[in-house]
């Protein structure tokens, strides 16, 4: 009885484990899908925005901590340092679309796609030449406490992140089905040719996206510097390239795609590592990925149209 | 078109000509290359060697240059910032030897770089010294490279035994970077030791993961449940800490031991309380050093703020290695590839070299002779000593 209790704590584990580094990637790759669902292209700028949220969290997180502190109590400070960041990270995003995207929107994709990538390079190195190569030290926001539960460890700031990832992901549903905006995108991107000639302009819609989905990338940022508190500039790249991975897995504008592709890539890479030795762990997690991609080229929900077309 | 070709051939032959006839008039310069992560990984690693080379140079300027067989030598540095990649390493190490004409080149630190640059530095027949990779193979078979520290065969032993004694545990865990040279080359060294002492299977988790991954969940969970006594994790300072945190988080209660990667002054900074009480293997000890070495560091703090870390003082170590070849050299002719041989002979033949960093000899393979020493982290955030192994 004891060893399958012991294995069962185990898994259970690692099930909390995956949880959070899959709600990293189900955050963050939302913001890849709506941006193609609406544009119909990929932003690979989007791992460096959350890199740049990043340390947006951490400059606002720094500045309210020494002001704050005794003021009021710790939870508000965290929500406080939330809701400015979002704010602020929101016009990173509207300005990659105003001066990236929208001069090269009649250009061919690949063009834009690149751009991206230059964008995402200019953030890289812009932060680099501001702040220097150092390391940066995200502070903690509340503190942490190790719970014990019948030989399962979680803290709060686990259950934090996982609990906080999926009330972001609610909140965009009820933003998209619910509000004239959210139906303005999914217009958008039923038909981007027609829904402008309905007075639906596309240099609005598109912003407004780039601009949720760099909110939403930037409180993923300060989740992280909770759980991985150490920023430096091209922190954004590896977990952009996975999260990018999962939107397609997800299925291309699939936001609940997205969603679900990327809690399943945490618990691909997480019990990968569990069961094979974890030097083998991103060949064969990646390996998987591939097979399911093989089957089901559109991914999970991909439309069918959503692959003939452009990139 | 044809004849602006010509004409533009013409003169850039003419303008090249001149250059070199002036290139040829001017007073000879040593130059020394410096190759290091500024940018990258590991900045900090960076930043201590370019302080070190910083203060070196300020002295060989205050004795108006550097004086070879009755003569004053102008020196300059030329300092290439290999962003803690190993293509960016060797790219640096070209362009010094092959453009800007060094004597001899210190660095690159880790040996995921070092050990790819030290074969362009053997291939064009230049000194190279590279104050702080541990690994074997940066030195293996090239007569031009020389190293400031001991070996990873030396260390990892080192290391075993320390927690053994000291703790008197039979089960290891190990968490390395698969990907990295360093890690992995020490890690291996490692296991093998532990095992020789507590026979096979007494590692009992070995566990990797890849450069820039920043959860380590299912590795310590695997290791938390391995029933380790002790967690050895030879990472760098930006690694250490996410380690020591999450190990933390998911019940780890043991020791965790590190290597002489630990020792850069950042990873108590972003590490903090968590990492306090630690032991890890180092080059040299800050907290209580006497001499030279005291010297060294009060003048360091001073000047730049911070107490230096191991890199800082094996760079300025390998300087002066480098200083005393070129000394002991006798002349410089100015025929760039003679003066890379002679200054590369004297080196080979120092003895007894008394560094901050202990007392060197070289061996054949240009791998000094030293001793290691463990380092606690004091409930300050001091690099404290604590016992030391000599070879």
């Amino acid at each position: 009885m004891e060893p399958l209790i012991e294995s069962f704590n185990y898994i259970l584990q690692n099930i909390i484990n995956a949880l959070q580094r899959g709600s990293f990637y189900a955050v963050i790759s939302i913001g890849y899908s709506m941006v193609y669902g609406v544009l119909m292209l990929f932003n690979f700028a989007h791992g460096d925005i959350f890199m740049v949220g990043t340390y947006i969290g951490f400059g606002i997180a720094t500045v309210f901590l020494a002001v704050l502190t005794g003021l009021v109590p710790p939870p508000v400070i965290f929500l406080a340092t939330v809701v400015v960041t979002m704010f602020l990270a929101s016009w990173i995003g509207v300005f990659v679309e105003v001066a990236g995207y929208r001069p090269l929107r009649q250009a061919p994709r690949a063009s834009a796609a690149i751009t991206g990538l230059m964008i995402g390079i200019i953030f890289e190195t812009g932060i680099l030449i501001m702040l220097g190569a150092k390391r940066l030290s995200f502070p903690p926001l509340m503190e942490t406490v190790n719970y014990h539960i019948g030989g399962i460890y979680i803290t709060n700031v686990k259950a934090m992140i996982i609990i906080i990832s999926l009330l972001l992901m609610l909140a965009l549903h009820a933003f998209i089905q619910k509000t004239k905006w959210g139906m303005a995108m999914r217009a958008m991107s039923y038909d981007f040719l027609a829904v402008p000639l309905m007075g639906v302009s596309i240099n609005i819609i598109a912003p407004l996206t780039f601009a949720v989905g760099a909110g939403l990338a930037s409180v993923a940022g300060i989740l992280y510097g909770q759980a991985y508190p150490i920023l430096d500039p091209y922190m954004g790249v590896l977990l952009g390239w996975k999260a990018f991975v999962a939107a397609i897995l997800g299925g291309r504008g699939s936001i609940k795609g997205a969603a679900l592709a990327g809690y399943l890539l945490g618990f691909i890479e997480i019990f990968v590592a569990t069961v094979f030795p974890s030097t083998l762990r991103d060949f064969i997690a990646y390996s998987i990925i591939l097979v399911i991609l093989t089957f089901r080229p559109r991914g999970f929900f991909g439309m069918e149209h959503s692959t003939k077309l452009r990139l | 078109m044809r004849k602006i070709a010509v004409v533009t051939v013409v003169a850039f032959s003419v303008a090249m000509l001149f250059s070199s006839l002036a290139f040829a008039a001017r007073k000879t310069i040593i130059k020394i290359g410096i190759n290091a992560p500024l940018t990258g990984d590991i900045p900090k690693v960076g930043e201590g060697t370019k302080y070190a080379a910083q203060m070196w140079l300020a002295d060989i300027e205050k004795a108006g240059g550097l004086e070879v067989g009755g003569k004053k030598y102008e020196v300059e540095l030329v300092i290439e910032d290999n962003e803690s990649k190993a293509e960016s390493a060797v790219k640096a190490n070209t362009k010094m030897i092959s453009q800007d004409d060094v004597l001899a080149i210190i660095g690159p630190q880790s040996s995921k770089q070092a050990v790819p640059a030290g074969e362009v530095a053997n291939k064009y027949k230049t000194v190279m010294i590279s104050p702080w990779s541990t690994n074997p193979n940066t030195t293996l078979d090239r007569p031009y490279v020389f190293r400031g520290c001991f070996l990873d065969p030396f260390q990892g032993p080192v290391v075993a035994n320390f927690i053994t004694d000291e703790f008197g545990f039979t089960k290891a865990a190990v968490l390395y970077d698969v990907a990295s040279d360093y890690p992995k080359g020490l890690a291996e060294v490692f296991k093998e030791a532990w095992e020789a002492k507590h026979g096979a299977g007494s590692v009992v988790a070995y566990e990797s993961f890849t450069t820039k991954d920043t959860d380590f969940s299912s590795q310590l969970t695997k290791i938390v449940k391995s029933g380790a006594q002790v967690l050895f994790t030879p990472q760098y300072y930006n690694e250490v800490p996410l380690i020591v945190s999450q190990a933390k988080n998911l019940g780890w209660d043991g020791p965790i031991v590190g290597s002489d990667s630990w020792g850069s002054a950042e990873t108590v900074e972003l590490c903090g309380e968590a990492c306090y009480g630690l032991f890890f293997s180092s080059h040299y000890a800050a907290a209580g050093a006497k001499g030279a070495t005291k010297a060294f560091i009060d003048r360091y703090e001073k000047t730049y703020g911070y107490i230096p870390d191991d890199v800082a003082a094996l760079t300025w170590d390998a300087l002066r290695l480098a200083q005393q070849a070129i000394q002991d050299a006798g002349k410089i002719t100015g025929r760039i590839e003679k003066d890379r041989e002679a200054v590369r002979d004297a080196l080979a033949r120092i003895k007894d070299f008394d560094g901050i960093t202990g007392k060197m000899t070289f061996t054949e393979e240009g791998d000094p002779i030293k001793c290691a020493v463990i380092v606690k982290i004091n409930n300050q955030g001091e690099y404290e000593f604590y016992g030391s192994s000599c070879p």
